[in-house]
């Protein structure tokens, strides 16, 4: 019964997730980009291009059945150096927000319901966090210690909880007087069955909208950070280097810094149209 | 045997002003002492703001009074963290319960915390069946059920520990007139099975009379008048009881008769709001600006 229930459940918002087509194109862009990241080494016509190979005799070529997406300065396969360069955007993506999505909806979770001191810490805490823009804090931490895809990742991690934890806590703060919470407080649930149980399944669908948005923005801010050359180092690619390299060979050369830009774009535009499509589904609001 | 004894209860608000000072209090409840008999019907009746709803959230350990002492079974139960002995059903079902956990979980939610050891499904269906909803409700969300069932649902939930004391804020309230007939009658049956003790708060006076015992009438924190409701309806002595029965909306004959023939006293009594803000050094009359 249940099963069934929640199966006609999962296919209704599988339809009217369907019905909205920038929400299905957004999920087709991120399905491929991830799909083309894993299967890197079996789909890429030069694999070996990736490291740092050279073949000047076929340098600077234009976009052909061969290579088509060109080749760079030293002769390798953009295409090739696309799909792998995907893989580090995806990766920081993914690890920034494994580290700040958890940490951030706990904390806003603790200034949310019990108030108080906790609450002043926190929220005086992120609002010191929310000063910083994250590029920036990325670019000191690359001055500081030594510029490394590591050191970028924990530098935006370190600021980027701060905006699930004023999302959650915005939530926690309406969700707290609800007559269920009250409920539960009568009936002798612990503050962790309450958090985790009965409040937390009520703010899922809002951090699942914000994650995917902010996927987008982390990738433009990796790439930002590469073009600077402060992001992961050579000859690994990625996409914001290669964009940074081919920028001096513009613009007779446009290939070499045009495509890999327009990755970026699709990837970052795929994330934030996937979250678009999630708010109308979920109908949240309150999510940038 | 006295199931329920509250003693000089009293809890206070501050007001603050424009500027965050606190610039009075207003007394929300104002020394209210009953007692409630085992398996008895205590209807506590007032309008909103007349402290009814602080009464039940003090009860339920949700908010410390500032003075007095609520007793269960002549037992203190002010500071305990364990109440299973008295549950609350709420005024709304459709805000009481979770939308996201299903009848099933919502029920096993007191059961967990109190640690049930037995049977936990078993119980759940058990505890369905006493409020005659089917067992596979358990698997449902509330938002398949109607108001009624939900509040079943509630009242079921409230159960799960075997409580002795249940406290009914507004129950009936937010569902349907016909709803609200059968739910009193099943609160009347459990009453009854279980050797239940009511606590019935609400502003809805007919539903008291046929429900409740003894009355009291709360009027700004205080309780102006209580005795068995016959007499109390019938030969109301204070002028706010009187206003309060005037308001009823009169259906039959029967219940014309059982309408008081006092006349009113002339004017207007101030409600609680009114007096609360003229409390407060604000004059409630004063045009919104």
């Amino acid at each position: 019964m249940s099963d069934l229930a929640a199966l006609s459940n999962s296919f209704q918002n599988w339809y009217r997730f369907s019905r909205n087509p920038t929400a299905v194109i957004g999920l087709l862009i991120v399905v491929v980009a991830i799909l083309a990241a894993l299967l890197a080494p079996h789909i890429t016509p030069y694999p070996d291009h990736v490291g740092a190979i050279v073949d000047f005799r076929n340098r600077h070529q234009p976009p052909s059945a061969a290579h088509w997406f060109g080749t760079d300065n030293v002769g390798r396969d953009i295409l090739t150096r696309v799909i792998f360069g995907l893989r580090v955007s995806l990766m920081l993506a993914f690890v920034v927000l494994i580290i700040a999505v958890p940490f951030g909806t706990v904390m806003g979770l603790l200034a949310g319901y019990f108030g108080g001191w906790t609450e002043i810490v926190i929220m005086r805490l992120t609002d010191i966090a929310l000063a910083l823009p994250p590029l920036i804090m990325a670019l000191a931490v690359a001055a500081v210690l030594e510029p490394s895809l590591m050191n970028a990742m924990l530098a935006i991690a370190s600021l980027w909880w701060t905006w699930h934890t004023r999302l959650v806590y915005s939530m926690v703060r309406q969700i707290r007087a609800l007559e269920y919470v009250e409920a539960a407080e009568t009936l002798g649930a612990s503050k962790v069955h309450i958090l985790f149980r009965e409040i937390l399944p009520n703010c899922i669908s809002a951090i699942a909208v914000k994650t995917s948005l902010d996927a987008g923005f982390v990738i433009l801010i990796g790439a930002s950070l590469s073009f600077l050359g402060l992001g992961i180092q050579p000859p690994t690619p990625d996409l914001g280097t290669m964009v940074s390299d081919g920028a001096s060979f513009l613009p007779d050369y446009w290939w070499e810094s045009l495509l890999p830009g327009s990755a970026i774009l699709f990837v970052a535009l795929g994330f934030n149209l996937l979250g678009d499509g999630l708010r109308d589904l979920f109908d949240v609001e309150d999510v940038r | 045997m006295t199931a329920l004894e509250i003693r000089d209860l009293v809890k206070t608000y501050p007001v603050r002003n424009a500027f965050g000072r606190v610039s009075g209090e207003v007394r929300a409840v104002d020394g209210v002492s009953f007692t409630i008999p085992a398996g008895g019907v205590y209807g506590l009746a007032g309008e909103s703001g007349s402290g009814k709803s602080t009464i039940a959230r003090m009860i339920m350990g949700l908010t410390a009074p500032d003075s007095g002492d609520i007793l269960i079974d002549g037992v203190s139960i002010l500071g305990q963290r364990e109440r299973a002995l008295v549950q609350m059903v709420f005024q709304n079902p459709g805000a009481s319960l979770n939308p996201r956990r299903t009848v099933g979980q919502s029920i096993l939610v007191p059961l967990a915390a109190h640690g049930f050891a037995g049977d936990r499904r078993g119980r759940i269906g058990d505890l369905l069946d006493m409020v005659h909803l089917p067992r596979n409700f358990a698997d449902r969300y509330p938002h398949e059920l109607s108001g009624g069932q939900k509040q079943r649902v509630a009242i079921a939930r409230a159960l799960a520990v075997s409580p002795r004391l249940l406290v009914l804020d507004e129950p009936t309230s937010a569902l349907d007139v016909s709803v609200q007939a059968r739910v009193i009658d099943l609160l009347e049956e459990l009453g009854r099975q279980l050797g239940l003790t009511y606590l019935f708060i609400s502003h809805d006076l007919s539903l008291m009379r046929n429900f409740a015992q003894t009355v009291g009438i709360l009027y700004l924190g205080k309780i102006v008048e209580t005795g068995p409701v016959a007499q109390v309806f019938q030969d109301p002595q204070h002028d706010y009881t009187r206003l309060l029965l005037a308001s009823v909306p009169v259906i039959s004959a029967e219940e014309a008769a059982m309408r008081p023939v006092i006349p009113l006293i002339n004017g207007e009594m101030p409600t609680a709001e009114e007096l609360m803000a003229l409390r407060a050094g604000l004059n409630a009359k004063e045009p919104a600006r």
